[in-house]
């Protein structure tokens, strides 16, 4: 059943929020021991508000077009009064004293939010290990990774744990894990969603997205979540798109670029799943043409220091002095460097170091400028390209979910996982990971659409098409 | 572009100290190595020839956003006090930074 089908049997008496939530916390309950996909599920909170919107139904009130569904929150997501720890030891405990627009939103729509989902430490990384708590396991196979940095959110929705979550997309984190898990992973334009409320990691590349086990699912809860917020001064000066109602538009006339830089380097399955992935377009009505993007293999380098740099100043906040932990010391900077050294793992730390030396005297212009400039190199090849296409499909990670530990002491290793994400974040561009088909050892492959700015509604009719053609 | 030395242990450390972060001797090792691949990947880049084009900063180019200047509620002293590790006086409380005065 929909999300919307489930809200309006909420909506109509048919079933109560009560039961829905009870259901959601009991799947929790029996698999998350294994998996791990939550670091705090909110038991008493969630069966509270699902017994408030059972009592507005009761009195003719309408709860929302989300009613009674339940919905699990990325731990970098604030909630007022709910423990948001960014899965670092450093934030450990810290409830916030707002909540994340975000999550107003959902409130408005009827959402109930049963927990806070694992994250790599931070956001940064690609698999959820670096989770101070632990990882998390992927439900299709646990001895794998769920990918990152929302591989809880991913793991909860592949589990069935709850239909909705919101992850966090630098540079990849919402489609990678998405691809990894086989369900649907949409990072938008940058500035559709608002980022207030969101912990900052690398603010000219952050954006909230939607996990979903549909593509009609996603754009709901997208159409929730997006639109004009004064409280970010980067969110964009307009509504939220119209999703929904164009969803069945197909993609007759649509012309998509089949884009080889975002094949280079895949595995044999993954690059076969996405040329399907491209006959399925075509045999809809969509003109499909081999497409050359050079530039975009540029990004990763650019990535790894442009995002670096703003998580070293984003980070400097973690002071042990307004939040969070702090261990003692006798002096401020003494008191400073023991806070930090204890509460952050080696992934933050290797992170603000590589920024804080892209950004230092001597090496900005040669790291950090450099890194600028190639930027808007991707994003001016992107520009031609959108020129001869509507949307682009590619792959969203060269292989299927790896083992657990596999890529754990090789950072470079690990970071390559996102080559094919990390240029949308660079553009601002939205882009969407839409399960498409397995490989060999039964784990999910997802293929990947990308889009220029503004074009969800082109994205979401296309993923649809997809969906309908997948052979997972 | 010139080419550039790989980041040495010294240049670690230095950065650890800006960072406010303490590092032992084998950690010193570790990130330097790491670092130093993470940084000779971006040989790639450091080979483009992108003077001519213009830095990126955020990809939309908005720019002086403001509100208009009104009051509004701002968040409660008492909660976000709460959520600090120490309060002096309903204030933040860090060690003493200047010493008694002679």
């Amino acid at each position: 059943m929909s999300v919307v089908g489930l809200a309006a049997t909420i909506r109509s008496g048919e079933r109560t929020a009560r039961e829905v939530t009870e259901s959601a916390l009991a799947s929790i309950e029996r698999d998350d021991a294994s998996l791990h996909a939550f670091v705090d599920v909110q038991i008493d909170q969630a069966l509270a508000r699902a017994d408030s919107i059972d009592a507005a139904v009761a009195r003719g009130d309408d709860p929302g077009v989300l009613a009674g569904v339940p919905l699990a929150l990325k731990d970098n997501l604030c909630q007022h009064g709910e423990v948001t720890s960014c899965a670092s030891r450093i934030l450990e405990g810290w409830r916030p004293p707002y909540d994340a627009t975000v999550v107003t939103k959902l409130r408005a729509a009827g959402v109930v939010v049963v927990g806070k989902t694992n994250m790599d430490e931070f956001a940064m990384g690609s698999s959820t290990e670096n989770s101070a708590f632990g990882p998390t396991r992927n439900p299709r196979d646990p001895s794998r990774v769920p990918g990152g940095s929302s591989g809880g959110s991913a793991a909860a929705v592949a589990a069935s744990m709850v239909p909705l979550s919101l992850g966090s997309d630098t540079g990849g984190s919402i489609r990678q894990p998405a691809a990894l898990c086989g369900v649907v992973g949409v990072k938008p334009t940058y500035g559709l969603v608002s980022r207030f409320g969101l912990v900052a990691f690398a603010s000219s590349l952050d954006q909230i997205g939607p996990f979903a086990t549909t593509v009609a699912d996603a754009a709901v809860l997208l159409e929730v979540i997006a639109g004009h917020d004064p409280m970010d001064s980067t969110s964009l000066p307009e509504e939220a798109p119209s999703l929904v109602a164009h969803l069945d538009d197909g993609v007759e006339g649509l012309t998509v670029g089949l884009c080889t830089d975002l094949l280079d380097g895949c595995d044999a399955e993954v690059v076969s799943a996405v040329r399907r992935a491209a006959d399925v377009l075509a045999a809809q009505g969509a003109a499909i043409v081999e497409i050359a993007i050079p530039e975009l293999r540029f990004g990763l380098s650019a990535y790894y220091l442009l995002a670096p740099a703003e998580a070293s100043s984003n980070l400097a906040r973690y002071d042990g002095v307004r939040y969070g932990v702090r261990v003692e010391a006798s002096d401020v900077e003494a008191m400073n460097v023991a806070t930090r050294t204890a509460g952050f793992g080696d992934e933050v730390k290797r992170r603000i170091m590589l920024g804080t030396y892209a950004l230092s005297a001597g090496y900005f212009d040669a790291y950090y400028g450099q890194a600028q400039r190639t930027r808007t190199l991707i994003i001016e090849a992107f520009d031609r390209a959108y020129g001869q296409v509507d949307l682009l499909l590619g792959a969203t990670t060269p292989t299927t979910a790896f083992e657990l530990g596999a890529k754990i002491d090789d950072p470079m290793a690990m970071y390559l996982s996102d080559v094919c994400t990390i240029p949308s974040n660079l553009a601002g561009h939205p882009a969407m990971s839409v399960p498409f088909a397995q490989g060999a050892d039964g784990l999910p492959i997802g293929v990947q659409l990308l889009g220029p700015g503004r074009s969800e509604e082109r994205l979401f009719r296309a993923a649809s098409v997809l969906e309908a053609g997948a052979s997972s | 572009m010139a080419e550039l030395e790989p980041i040495s242990a010294d240049e670690v450390r230095h950065v650890a100290r800006l960072a406010r972060l303490a590092l032992t001797d084998d950690e010193v090792e570790r990130f330097t190595e790491q670092l130093g691949s993470i940084l000779g990947h971006a040989a790639d880049i450091a080979a483009l020839d992108v003077a001519s084009i213009p830095p990126t900063a955020h990809p939309f180019g908005l720019v002086n956003v403001l509100r208009d200047d009104v009051v509004t509620a701002s968040l409660d002293r008492d909660e976000v006090l709460s959520q600090a590790p120490k309060v002096i006086e309903e204030r933040f409380g860090v060690p003493r930074i200047a010493s008694e005065a002679p």
